[in-house]
């Protein structure tokens, strides 16, 4: 008989978990595993609300194996490393992302890109290597193999660099890959929200010219005014869209809703590249057209590779670059979840967890 | 009242025309510039029938405006040039594709991709510098700028390389821009006609493994045994399709009718390209997970300037590279295009205008 989630393993772990598709989290008694030689044991202070935990406590992806514990933007302090740990000790302040494990040995590992080892484990919702579920940092503790761990710069405060552990590395990777960092260049952002706004400060660091590209006219003010854009545009303002026709190098698209993407292409100048970072439940219309004659792309990018997403915090921390946070308790979760779905938070709730969490 | 097309120019000129969106063909007398300072003249001796010409002629994507004369994928020989050209000389062997001028000054034209220009003009259907219509190589003459003009390598057969012209550039462009060109890469084509056989061609001539994707079994001896393919897939296979997945570096997709993307997004490593070349005029459905968990890219691509058409031309030549057509008289026009439609033609029609277009 499966043995229930607080006597699964040794160590006893407390957290808040979605037992239904009503999305709604609740205390949630549960375990985690004995500290292996590998692993390194954290007390868990701060965890961003990222969409996916909303998207996934609700099951909208219809792959969600309740109860889940969501969170993969979690800060915290080093409190038992395993005997091989090379990178960390007792003390340290650490982060954990979106990943806790992959095969370590197959073309993707071995490039430091086990963001994409067909045997990627997730924070939360996936199956460990024991064959136990994973659970994410709506928690007051995680074990993690240590090669899954970051380290958390000095300089970089951790409510605000929390969300960079996924919103963070899930811009700056493509900003990296299809090469959206020679200064001058002008990157447009589609959406305003945890993702967008970091990749607006991430482009300014990298010496773009950045637009907002939004559906909102009442993100202006503070898109240019305090996150440094250098231009908003509104879709809906037809006029505005036309003139801005074929000046965009690339266009990072963050909205997760179903849009269209023919306006969106018609902004990328030729040879441009528009790069989809959400994850819309059901398929984008794709016209052909547009990419034929302004020999123009559309690609996909998923977070990044441990070795990637330790090279963002560092960048973040030398360019000041944090989130943008509203740091809640762990019992206002459901109103932020219902904040959240209707994009009613600058930017990124976190979770003030060692604080909030009562055994 | 509008000058008669035949008084237009000073030249006359003779060719096959469409005059409405049945798309029928029938002989048609215009005229065409004298030969100016920067112009090269040209008898036609070849001209291919590009599914291009299909779609205008029908007027299926809206544009055209009639009469048309088609092609562009046209070779001849050189009979006079204008007194400021210097690349050619009367008796060279020459060939005109998709475009006959552009603005000259834009930054693409200035990169040598005048593809892309703003300004570009093509060579049939749309308005030339001096306002008078473009018309193309379903006719006995050609006058292009020097710019425009292809040099055509001795070793290259005429008949055999008049579709190099906008098919095969229409491939080699986007192999070499989004680097599937290297040897040992694997490579997808979907669709094997006009561009699909001539993308197995030149990936073979680079050095890569190819497989064929395509809907037709019947096709795959030909795929395999004639053109070099490696592997051969038949879309509707479910279990075959299974079995290539995550297995591409890249795709070439030549197929312009609306199809299903998954599937071919399913074949590609991660990182891997999936490059449209054919132009469905409807949107197709992308489903945006598996671009994201594979880093995967769908990129599309439009001919290539004139440099890059030089230089495929070129590479085609020491390569032994042509097109595998069916050569045709100018009569047989009408029928060549009802086949077309069917896909019925190994791979390419080519008219044998010399021989066979003789004026009324």
């Amino acid at each position: 008989m499966a043995k229930s989630p607080d006597q699964e393993h040794p160590r006893k772990a407390f957290g808040w978990a979605a037992r239904d598709k009503s999305g709604l989290l609740s205390p949630f008694h549960f375990s985690r595993r004995e500290n292996g030689d590998e692993d390194v044991t954290i007390k868990i202070l701060f965890c961003g609300v990222c969409h996916s935990d909303l998207h996934t406590a609700k099951n909208e992806w219809g792959f969600t194996n309740y109860p889940v514990v969501p969170g993969h933007e979690m800060v915290g302090t080093v409190m038992k490393v395993g005997s091989h740990v090379k990178k960390f000790k007792v003390g340290e302040r650490v982060g954990v992302g979106v990943i806790v494990g992959s095969c370590k040995k197959c073309e993707s590992c071995q490039q430091d890109l086990e963001n994409y080892c067909p045997q990627t484990i997730f924070t939360y919702n996936s199956y460990y290597t024991d064959g136990t579920k994973t659970y994410g940092g709506y928690s007051d503790m995680i074990v993690v193999d240590e090669r899954y761990v970051l380290r958390f710069p000095d300089n970089l405060p951790s409510e605000g660099g929390a969300p960079l552990l996924c919103a963070g590395i899930t811009v700056y990777s493509p900003m990296k890959y299809y090469g959206m960092t020679e200064p001058g260049k002008h990157l447009g952002v589609a959406g305003l929200g945890g993702l967008g706004h970091v990749a607006v400060k991430m482009g300014k660091a990298f010496g773009l010219k950045v637009t907002v590209i939004s559906s909102s006219p009442k993100k202006e003010a503070e898109a240019i005014e305090r996150l440094g854009a250098d231009s908003f545009l509104v879709t809906s303002e037809p006029a505005k869209m036309k003139a801005a026709l074929g000046t965009m190098d690339f266009i990072i698209d963050t909205v997760s809703a179903v849009h269209p993407l023919f306006p969106l292409l018609g902004l990328l100048k030729l040879n441009g590249k528009l790069v989809t970072v959400g994850l819309p439940d059901k398929p984008l219309e794709l016209p052909i057209f547009p990419l034929v004659l302004g020999r123009k792309l559309v690609g996909g990018s998923d977070i990044g590779g441990m070795k990637e997403t330790q090279e963002m915090l560092d960048f973040c921390a030398k360019h000041g670059i944090t989130a943008d946070v509203e740091v809640i308790r762990m019992d206002y979760i459901t109103t932020a979840m219902e904040r959240l779905a209707k994009s009613d938070v600058r930017y990124r709730f976190v979770i003030d967890v060692a604080n909030s969490l009562p055994q | 009242m509008a000058m008669s097309l035949e008084g237009e120019h000073s030249v006359k000129a003779f060719g096959w025309a469409a005059r409405d969106s049945s798309g029928h063909l029938s002989p048609f007398k215009f005229s065409r510039r004298a030969t100016g300072e920067k112009d090269v003249t040209f008898t036609v001796l070849y001209c291919g029938i590009c599914h291009s010409d299909l779609h205008n002629v029908k007027n299926e994507w809206g544009i055209t405006s009639y009469p048309v004369v088609p092609g562009h994928e046209i070779v001849g020989v050189v009979t006079e040039v204008g007194t400021k050209v210097t690349k050619f000389k009367v008796g060279d062997k020459v060939g005109v594709g998709c475009m006959v001028g552009s603005c000259r000054s834009c930054a693409n034209c200035k990169e040598d991709v005048e593809n892309y220009c703003p300004k570009m003009i093509f060579t049939y259907g749309v308005k030339y510098y001096d306002g008078t219509t473009t018309y193309g190589g379903y006719s006995d003459i050609m006058v292009s700028d020097e710019h425009f003009v292809i040099k055509i390598p001795d070793n290259l057969p005429l008949d055999g390389g008049a579709p190099l012209l906008c098919a095969g550039i229409t491939v080699y462009s986007p192999l070499k821009y989004y680097g599937l060109d290297k040897a040992g890469m694997h490579l997808g084509v979907v669709g094997l006609g006009g561009l699909g056989h001539m993308a197995v061609k030149f990936a073979k001539a680079m050095g890569l493994k190819v497989t064929v994707i395509s809907t037709s079994p019947n096709k795959k001896k030909e795929a395999m045994d004639h053109l070099g393919a490696d592997a051969f897939l038949i879309s509707r296979n479910t279990e075959e399709m299974e079995l290539a997945m995550g297995t591409m570096d890249g795709i070439i997709d030549t197929v312009s009718a609306v199809h299903a993307l998954l599937p071919l997004i399913g074949l590609l490593k991660t990182n891997g390209k999936l490059v449209m070349v054919g132009a469905p005029e409807k949107p197709l459905e992308l489903a945006v997970f598996p671009l994201l968990l594979g880093r995967k890219m769908v990129g599309g691509s439009g001919f290539g300037g004139m440099k890059e058409t030089q230089e495929m031309i070129d590479f085609a030549a020491k390569h032994n590279i042509v097109a595998d057509i069916e050569v045709i008289p100018m009569d047989y026009v009408n029928t060549a295009m009802e086949r077309l439609l069917k896909a019925d033609v190994k791979y390419r029609f080519v008219i044998d205008i010399a021989n066979s277009l003789k004026p009324f």
